[in-house]
């Protein structure tokens, strides 16, 4: 699509024309470290943030979300519960890009989950070219999310004093209508595509093979002994799923008023790795250890939702490994099993 | 055959509003046993569930929350409402188990995968229910008997703890004085007024010969069950994709989302939960 640019002084200005028209949010810097939250003063915004802890995926899945409220008294009856503002979200690294595309692929096929895909139209997305590692955690090279074609309404690389803007949807043009902007120049685009092709360098590849070979590779491990050696070291404290972009199983629960008649049912976040997920109500779990959970959230990430939705279900962006207390990684679990694989031959 | 197309169902609704409920309106409720009760539901304005053998609902007590319950009544005797077989066990089956005729509980579904009752005809059909494990077979059960024409032999082994325990006697009773069904009944631990056969539902399979190219196996209960029933039915050389299954999972959405019901790349609640056992037995976890 057309290529455009903004003077990185003009940035301030078009985010406060936005903030009377949208909910934006963005990364800032937030207690030392860095968050997407609502953007009150565009001084907050900081573009040039490393990672943070949740993705934004927050905003298209929050935490918890009310699917609807109901009434006890009299008959009994149901509403729906209110929309939710139109969103921009800044600042959308290419990794938490790709898995918003998964989540999107998730909630709008097979039986389309409105309570998203309403949200989700609210929602415009800016997202910026990386230039630089996160940080030693990130692996996306190797998942082949260190660039993206679509899935972004626009999206800013850092060209020095200017943005360049690859617009990638009406929407996002439209947006545009809030700032100061002009055609790129043929410069523009030399300078873009320098920089562009001077980051890869900068990115290594943390995988010992290839990405296209991590489903089968995953189908010969399911009986490896990793698998028990991670579920000795793990906590089952979910932090992996709770931080990962592209984790969306769920719960289903009633919350209830103290009158004990009006209330909601809401959906929150759930973790497979927590003791009681695939347990029935007789009490039989179906993963009933740590390592068969481990197993399922790896097998997820590289293999069965893939095989459900055609996208990865990891991204490379490292939250889950950063999280995790007793560094199990998806780096170490992936090479580990391609390095039995080449000794054993067989495992 | 199994659905009226014409008639507006639940199972055709059910895409623009995905967790939201339906209300239905209890109309019957008949204890079986200390634990287990059957609930008539009727939807509203005539709207017929829509469902096949083999599907289930979530069913919703606002306050408590939804629980994911099998349907017990046939398609062929629908009349406007269908029947679940409710065991008190957790939140929501107990708040259930408190409701009396006329109150309302939200229903969502059906969903699933049910049994393909087409691919059953002219066959030999080997039901193998153990404890409530026979609420989804009934359904199945039911509609067979409606078509009775269309199958061969129609063979019954049913097995519960006790004599207590067994579910739908009434009906068991009537099956069994039905000269186109063979019942066989069992209990594992019998009482002063047991006369049946005393062991596991294994016990029972010695006392039927069949013929294992013609024969279709359907067989659901507790996990520990299917191993077992699983190692006679092969030994009767019955093949592997002519033995069915209905997998309990905890089905939180029904629609392929939540993942709870995952087992391994497959999601019960919508390959399920009834499953040739050929598909399901290169899963880890499934059984």
């Amino acid at each position: 699509m057309s290529l455009t640019i903004i003077n990185k002084q003009d940035l301030t200005n078009f985010v406060k024309h936005l903030l009377p028209l949208y909910r934006v949010t963005g990364p800032a810097e937030v207690n030392g470290g860095f968050a997407f939250k609502t953007i009150e003063d565009p001084g907050e915004l900081r573009l040039d943030y490393p990672t943070t802890i949740l993705p934004p995926k927050k905003y298209l899945l929050p935490p918890k979300e009310t699917l609807f409220e109901f009434d006890n008294s009299g008959n009994g009856s149901i509403k729906p519960p209110r929309g939710d503002p139109r969103t921009v979200i800044l600042g959308v690294h290419t990794c938490d890009l790709h898995a918003i595309q998964l989540l999107d692929h998730v909630f709008s096929t097979g039986q389309v989950d409105a309570s998203y895909t309403n949200r989700r139209r609210q929602t415009l997305i800016v997202s910026v070219e990386c230039l630089t590692p996160c940080d030693d955690q990130s692996f996306c090279k190797s998942m082949g999310t260190l660039s993206a074609d679509e899935g972004y309404d626009l999206h800013l690389t850092d060209l020095g004093d200017v943005y360049a803007v690859d617009i990638g949807t009406e929407a996002g043009q439209n947006l545009l209508q809030h700032t100061q902007s002009s055609q790129a120049s043929p410069d523009d685009i030399l300078k873009l595509n320098a920089v562009l092709s001077e980051k890869w360098p900068r990115f290594p590849y943390r995988l010992d093979f290839d990405i296209s070979d991590l489903p089968s590779l995953l189908s010969m491990s399911m009986k490896s002994s990793l698998w028990d050696e991670l579920g000795e070291r793990c906590l089952a404290c979910a932090a992996c799923t709770n931080v990962c972009p592209t984790c969306f199983c769920f719960d289903v629960k009633d919350e209830i008023e103290l009158d004990l008649k009006h209330g909601q049912r809401v959906r929150s976040w759930d973790s497979c790795q927590l003791d009681e997920f695939a347990t029935v109500v007789g009490g039989h779990n179906f993963r009933k250890s740590r390592s068969l959970r481990q197993r399922h959230r790896f097998m997820r990430k590289g293999k069965y939702i893939l095989e459900a939705h055609n996208y990865l279900g990891c991204v490379g962006c490292g939250r889950c490994a950063r999280a995790c207390l007793v560094d199990i990684t998806p780096v170490g679990v992936f090479n580990e099993l391609y390095r039995q694989k080449e000794v054993g031959g067989k495992s | 055959m199994i659905t009226n197309r014409t008639q507006t169902t639940l199972a055709r609704q059910a895409e623009d509003k995905l967790f939201i409920p339906v209300p239905a309106r209890i109309t019957k409720v008949e204890s079986l046993t200390a634990l287990e009760k059957v609930f008539t539901l009727e939807l509203p304005d005539g709207i017929s569930l829509g469902h096949r053998p083999g599907q289930f609902v979530e069913v919703s007590v606002y306050g408590i929350g939804e629980a994911p319950i099998s349907i017990s009544s046939s398609p062929s005797r629908s009349n406007g409402s269908f029947e679940v077989c409710v065991r008190k066990v957790g939140d929501v089956t107990g708040a259930l188990h408190k409701l009396e005729p006329e109150a309302r509980v939200g229903v969502r579904g059906p969903f699933g995968r049910g049994f393909p009752i087409e691919k059953f005809r002219g066959k030999d059909l080997l039901f193998a229910p153990g404890g409530l494990g026979l609420a989804p077979l009934r359904s199945l059960i039911n509609q067979v008997i409606d078509e009775r024409a269309h199958f061969g032999r129609v063979i019954i082994l049913y097995g519960a703890r006790t004599p207590s325990e067994l579910l739908f006697k009434d009906e068991l009773k009537q099956w069994g004085e039905r000269i186109d069904l063979e019942v066989l009944l069992t209990v594992d631990r019998g009482d002063d007024t047991w006369k049946g056969n005393v062991g596991v539902i294994t016990t029972l399979f010695r006392f039927i010969s069949i013929h294992p190219r013609n024969t279709i196996a359907i067989t659901c209960g507790p996990p520990v069950m299917y191993r077992f029933v699983l190692m006679e039915l092969l030994g009767k050389n019955i093949s592997e994709g002519n033995i069915y299954l209905s997998l309990e999972r905890r089905m939180k959405c029904g629609v392929g989302k939540c993942g709870h019901c995952q087992i391994n790349n497959v999601y019960a609640c919508q390959s399920g939960p009834v499953f040739p056992y050929n598909e399901i037995k290169g899963l880890e976890e499934a059984l």
